[in-house]
């Protein structure tokens, strides 16, 4: 019998401590242990004989830390003794397998940390391949802290080799995991891609990790696996000991086996003794069947947002079609722009982002994977990832952190079998356009027929039709009567018939009309009572939300009314047009108090108001210019602070955000525009975002090409925009070197432009020796020097 | 024995958050700084994840080679800091990854909040830091001025030892960069020194 068959219907027993017997078998503070492998095997071999007679059918193999970042070139060696010697131990014994054990890198992945996630990937790619090749049963990926590094772990295991793959996080006695998962997002993101047991290890004791399991089995279709510590440890006469005995662990275990945990073992603290009492605990436990949850999931790298109960609204604000400004963020890098409307849907009670960056003249795949983990750093929501661009697709899924939401596949052959392959290897739910080769059929009968096509071809990639959520297209009313009958008329079926779940871009219907929301709002509340289990959305529209909140309230969903109420009370009577509450700036008031202040949503009304009556470019040099001068003054004369000269900038940037709408781009103020990075292996950017912040302010096109860049890069979007300024900033000593590279190969590559430094390690001598042609101390004097190159040019 | 803390703080000091954001003792902040620094010390407080880990090592020192019981070290100013100590205690600190979050989510979409965290965080740790300090003083009678890698000649380097002595990354999940940084970027690493027979 291999592992995966007898995984199907039995209790699974693992084995304990690694790490425990090896300090008493005398291993060194400090010293690998995975070194022994090497030096000492008949002691790890001794081990897991030890574990085997004590019952284990499944022994981890010690290589929790055997990867190249400890042990180079010798990784592939220590590795594969690793695996012979726990093959050696189960000589002579029938059904017993070993794991290869993955154990975290010791490093914190990007954005946070400073580990690339296709880094990771290929660390964890070389020990699994050494160890698949040294004959290993199965891939064990255990106390994982951070899903992201899980992911990385369980996609290396799952490209290196063909073997089954078990996966355990730890969480903590709060329910979640260090990073912030909650159990039901790390089951989404692990049975999302292809393990075949998920669960928790270390850390707690038996009884304190009842709730998590619990919780894991309520929505896991593949078993469990609790792998807990033996207690707590304490100090006994100078040595450490766990708090619980063998016996008295084996009975909390029995406990979570009768909850229904199927692959059983010890971490910390436990011995043989532990595994065997275990397995007579649970000697009279029948297993439990794992059934099929049939979910429909998706996740965060915090929590998972289930469809077909409560309905999911999705923000539809990060796509460029229609959108002027959003198109000329992107195309500018200008991230910050796309960034705030993220967290602004997230505020106005999005459960999920639509993130689509398709514009002909951007590189898609890039653009895409760059803002999918860009987007991740400021909210934790989960996102639909849009595109036709199979290849952007993939790069966007891998980066992900969190079980996707797929945006779309349809009927047509081509689409299905350049979509369904990510899909079956990522995971997550995927959109399914009603549509195929013919077209958009103009009968529910016709759309339903795609569904049914789609839900055969997807059970070929080995999809079920849970993960299938079915747009029946919304399309223009106005240009068709019957438009919404037929796409409601397709999507009840589907729900009734096919017993699947459904969404709509609801915003398409009312194309074409006056007061759009209106229609928009009505078709939203129609479809949802057909039983509509997701909306693409502007969560923008008080019509749409009013209509959410009074379908919650109506369905029985919102109980005792209580979020229905809160929303009506803070909406004007009788009305849903609500305007931000503008705080009441007494007497004083204007544009330039406003911004001196910094007063955000003040400035931006304010300046509406202006705009008025003024011409754009007069808001600007008349008001919000000379505002930030005093600001500016000031904070140079020490009588402002850093937080009040920032709260000032990200007001004035609230009032340019304003004035910008109503720019023509020939009036576009200034002529210099400034590439502005922070050097490559730095990772420090508040000041390089400050200095953007306020070239902005002051009518400078900005190209922010972020953190982390490296010289190629920088002299690339130069030559590409054509920049007369190229600013880089360093915070750490041990990149100014790359500062200087970049220095000299923007002086090389282009002639015309000049380089502004700055940073904490800078001064002016340094910038000189670098070769820089100007150090700034801080943003302002960045800014008098950019309007002082603009004047030297005019 | 090393032992393993979680903690909760229910403030943040205000002016040593101040301090960090160029503010000295006699500055007055701002009205709306003192509005900001609120709403952000609020949400720093909801994300902190306080842990530490922490042991007592035997010490002896022959000039400036120090032995630290669980790594050696060559430092001319920790020799100084633990002359005639015999025992020092270890620990490594975090505020917790979720005030690096919202640094990181902060710096991308409001400068303000970014530096206000930045501040508040430091100030955050400082003070979990401070509460630590007076368990090892009340447990051990540590009775010492912190001591951490990178004041005076005591290597950065020295981190690695300290990570390996105490699985900081696995028992609290403070990690450590190839060049010895820290995430969650709020952690403190420190040394205690315990002086026997004092006076």
């Amino acid at each position: 019998m291999n592992f995966s068959e007898k995984l199907k219907d039995n209790i699974i027993y693992l084995d304990g401590a690694m790490g425990t017997q090896l300090q008493n078998a005398g291993l060194g503070v400090g010293e690998l242990p995975e070194e022994w492998n090497v030096s000492r095997p008949e002691v790890i071999r001794g081990i897991h004989r030890a574990y085997l007679e004590a019952g284990s059918d499944v022994i981890y193999t010690n290589t929790f830390g055997a990867n190249c970042l400890k042990f180079g070139d010798r990784t592939e060696g220590v590795v594969s003794a690793a695996v012979r010697i726990a093959r050696e131990a189960c000589e002579g014994l029938s059904d017993r397998y070993v794991a290869l054990d993955i154990g975290p890198t010791g490093k914190l992945l990007k954005p946070l940390g400073d580990l690339d996630f296709e880094d990771a990937v290929s660390i964890f790619k070389r020990t699994v391949r050494a160890g698949a090749a040294a004959g290993a049963d199965l891939v064990a990926v255990e106390t994982m802290n951070d899903c992201y590094e899980l992911k990385a772990a369980v996609l290396a295991a799952r490209e290196a080799c063909n073997l089954p793959i078990i996966a355990t996080f730890v969480f903590g006695a709060d329910g979640k995991t260090m990073t912030g998962t909650s159990p039901e997002a790390a089951v989404a993101i692990a049975e999302g891609l292809g393990v075949s047991a998920v669960g928790i290890n270390c850390s707690l004791a038996p009884s304190q990790m009842t709730a998590v399991v619990k919780r894991m089995l309520k929505v896991a279709s593949v078993p469990v696996i609790v792998k807990p510590n033996a207690g707590l440890p304490e100090d006994r006469d100078g040595a450490t000991v766990y708090s619980l005995s063998a016996s008295d662990f084996a009975r909390d275990m029995a406990e979570l086996v009768s909850l229904g945990a199927r692959v059983v073992g010890g971490c910390c603290g436990t011995t043989p003794e532990y595994i065997a009492r275990l397995k007579a605990a649970c000697a009279h436990i029948a297993p439990l069947p794992v059934t099929d949850k049939a979910l429909t999931v998706i996740s965060s790298y915090t929590h998972a947002v289930y469809f077909g109960e409560n309905p999911v609204l999705i923000g539809e604000r990060i796509n460029p079609t229609g959108k002027k400004r959003l198109k000329q963020a992107l195309k500018e890098g200008e991230l910050s722009y796309v960034l705030g409307e993220a967290v602004k849907q997230q505020e106005r009670g999005a459960h999920a982002l639509d993130v689509n960056v398709g514009l002909p003249e951007l590189n898609e795949p890039e653009v895409l994977e760059k803002c999918v983990s860009e987007i991740q750093a400021v909210t934790d929501l989960p996102l639909q990832i849009d595109t036709s661009d199979p290849v952007a697709m993939e790069r966007a899924l891998r980066r992900y952190n969190g079980c996707p939401l797929i945006n779309s596949v349809n009927g047509k052959k081509e689409s299905m079998r350049e979509f369904f392959p990510l899909a079956a290897k990522y995971g997550g739910a995927i959109i399914c356009l009603t549509l195929d080769e013919g077209g958009i059929p103009d009968s529910a009968e016709g759309r339903v027929r795609i569904a049914r096509k789609i839900i055969r071809q997807a059970a070929k990639y080995g999809i079920g039709r849970n993960r299938l959520i079915f747009d029946t297209l919304a399309t223009a009313v106005s240009a068709d009567s019957n438009a919404a009958n037929v796409t409601l008329g397709a999507l009840e079926k589907i729900r009734k018939e096919l017993g699947c779940n459904t969404s709509l871009g609801i915003s398409n219907v009312s194309f074409g009309l006056p007061q759009r929301d209106f229609i928009t709002a009505s078709y939203f509340s129609v479809a949802l009572s057909k039983g509509l289990s997701a909306a693409i959305y502007n969560p923008y529209s008080d019509e749409v939300e009013k209509a959410y909140r009074t379908f919650m309230a109506l369905s029985g969903r919102d109980k005792g009314c209580g979020e229905y109420i809160s929303f009506a009370s803070s909406v004007e009577f009788g009305t849903v047009i609500r305007s931000k509450t503008v705080e009441n700036v007494s007497g004083e008031g204007g544009l330039k108090y406003a911004v001196i202040k910094g007063l955000k949503d003040v400035a931006s009304a304010e300046a509406k108001t202006l705009l008025a009556t003024l011409k754009p470019l007069e808001v600007i040099d008349g008001y919000i210019i000379p505002a930030l001068d005093e600001v500016g003054k000031g904070f140079e004369n020490k009588t402002i602070f850093l937080p009040q000269l920032l709260m000032s900038a990200e007001a004035a940037s609230a009032a340019f955000e304003e004035v910008r709408a109503r720019l023509n781009p020939s009036d576009n103020s200034k002529g210099v525009s400034v590439v502005i990075a922070t050097v490559k292996g730095d990772i420090h950017d508040i000041g390089k975002n400050i200095v953007a912040t306020l070239l902005r302010n002051y009518g400078f096109t900005v190209y922010d090409l972020g953190r982390d860049v490296p010289p190629e890069r920088v002299v690339e979007e130069t030559k590409r925009t054509g920049a007369k300024i190229v600013g880089l900033s360093a915070l750490m000593t041990t990149t100014v070197p790359n500062m200087k590279e970049t220095v000299e190969l923007v002086k090389r590559e282009c002639p015309w432009a000049v380089t502004v430094v700055g940073g904490a390690v800078l001064n002016e001598e340094y910038a000189a020796m670098i070769g820089a042609d100007r150090y700034c101390r801080d943003a302002m004097e960045t800014v008098r020097y950019a309007e002082e190159i603009e004047r030297s040019l005019n | 024995m090393i032992k393993v803390l979680n903690g909760r703080l229910e403030r943040i000091d205000r002016r040593e958050a101040l301090h960090y954001l160029g503010l000295t003792a006699k500055d007055i902040p701002e009205e709306q700084t003192t509005k900001l620094l609120d709403e952000c010390e609020a949400e720093a407080l909801r994300a902190q994840d306080l842990r530490a880990v922490y042991s007592i090592y035997d010490f002896s020192a022959d000039g400036d080679e120090l032995d630290l019981g669980f790594a050696k070290a060559h430092s001319h100013s920790l020799a100084l800091n633990l002359a005639g100590c015999n025992k020092i205690v270890l620990f490594a600190c975090t505020a917790g990854i979720g005030i690096d979050r919202l640094i990181a989510a902060y710096s991308r979409i409001s400068p303000s909040k970014a530096a206000a965290m930045q501040a508040l965080g430091a100030a955050l740790v400082e003070g979990w830091c401070d509460e630590i300090h007076g368990m090892c003083i009340r447990e051990y009678g540590a009775n010492k001025s912190r001591f951490s890698c990178g004041y005076g000649d005591l290597p950065l380097t020295l981190q690695r030892d300290i990570f390996a002595a105490l699985s900081v990354t696995k028992r609290i999940g403070i990690t450590l960069s190839d060049n010895c940084f820290m995430t969650p970027s709020k952690s403190v690493t420190a040394i205690i020194g315990i002086k026997q027979n004092q006076g």
